[in-house]
């Protein structure tokens, strides 16, 4: 079916409503992108150079990943496999909200993913299993952490660190006490909770035994596999193969 | 392969990182437009969705410190209790901080 008309509007009043609802969010994420800004100089860039980075790559962990390898010289093939293996999860996020970005032009949704990141991303992925469609804080809480992130680097690399020492206020943690909120806002059925442990013990599995930064593609898969082979309840509920193993 | 850090150098590799990026940004949804969507991948996605937090926190709480141990504790009990995630993450971010203060 070839449809020419896509369904979802974008509407500028609710992305500037997103566009605020980030803003708080967005000011930790100021305090990164000066430890980032503070950490690039450190390794040699210019100031510019940082600010550019953080504008065009817009991928917190995997700047600094890519920062920490900086010497006299950068060796290509490893820089690469580090930032996709970190960014890696963005595909998943991706591919999770396209059944609301196929509803929107080709241009719109590619230039919607420009700004995709973890935080927008949960806020949207979220919502959407709650039955709201959401793309508007994708593009309007992705400017606000965008802009802070810019901001922040620049902040880092002309004034140095804010804050001496960011972690000491417990604000590293201010990402993962985000991403948690959110996973634990939303549904909860047994199925999901099956997944969930799944995932826990793959990603930590893989944490452990495979190459760095693949836990979370591999957790996240794991979970998924739950979800491809455990449907949720249809209509009518076919129990008779379940029956068939309870013979004792 | 290596790159020397001069000035142009340094705006390759930026190039190099932007395009990378990139690749995952918008290679998830270009997969899934050949990709036919069923019930079956619609629960894939759906719980692979949530999963990503999962396999993000989980490995953050394990191998981290008494204070990001704390932190995620913190807000798991504060957002299950009040439902609503702006305190939840708040109390999190604090007890990170008096954990480490402590320590």
């Amino acid at each position: 079916m070839s449809v020419a008309s896509y369904s979802y509007q974008l509407q500028p009043a609710r992305v500037r409503v997103e566009f605020f609802r980030l803003l708080p969010i967005s000011l930790f994420v100021v305090a990164f992108g000066a430890a980032f800004g503070l950490a690039a100089t450190q390794k040699g860039l210019e100031p510019l150079q940082a600010v550019l980075m953080s504008a065009t790559v817009f991928a917190g962990a995997s700047q600094f990943a890519a920062v920490d390898m900086w010497g006299t010289e950068v060796s290509v093939l490893p820089m690469i496999a580090v930032v996709f293996a970190i960014n890696s999860r963005h595909l998943l996020m991706g591919a999770s909200l396209y059944p609301m970005l196929r509803e929107v032009s080709p241009g719109k949704r590619y230039g919607l993913l420009l700004l995709l990141t973890d935080a927008n991303w949960a806020v949207s992925a979220q919502e959407y299993q709650s039955g709201r469609r959401n793309l508007e804080v994708i593009l309007g809480g992705g400017l606000a952490l965008w802009l802070a992130w810019i901001i922040g680097t620049g902040l880092g690399v002309y004034f140095g660190g804010l804050l001496q020492d960011p972690k000491s206020l417990g604000l590293d943690m201010v990402l993962g006490c985000f991403l948690l909120a959110m996973a634990l806002g939303g549904k909860k059925s047994p199925r999901v909770l099956v997944a969930w442990t799944v995932t826990a013990l793959a990603s930590l599995a893989a944490w452990k035994w495979l190459p760095a930064n693949t836990h979370v593609v591999v957790g996240a898969l794991a979970g998924g596999a739950i979800g491809f082979f455990w449907l949720e309840r249809k209509p009518a509920p076919a129990s008779d193969a379940e029956d068939s193993t309870h013979d004792r | 392969m290596t790159v020397e850090t001069t000035t142009a150098g340094i705006l390759f590799l930026i190039a190099i990182m932007t395009a990378v990026t990139l690749v995952t940004r918008f290679g998830g949804v270009f997969i899934m437009s050949f990709v036919k969507i069923n019930p079956r991948i619609e629960s894939f996605i759906n719980t692979m969705a949530s999963s990503v937090l999962i396999a993000i926190i989980v490995p953050m709480a394990v191998t981290g410190d008494a204070g990001a141990l704390a932190a995620l504790t913190t807000t798991a009990v504060t957002m299950l209790a009040l439902r609503k995630p702006l305190p939840a993450i708040a109390a999190g971010i604090a007890a990170a901080g008096i954990v480490r203060f402590l320590a």
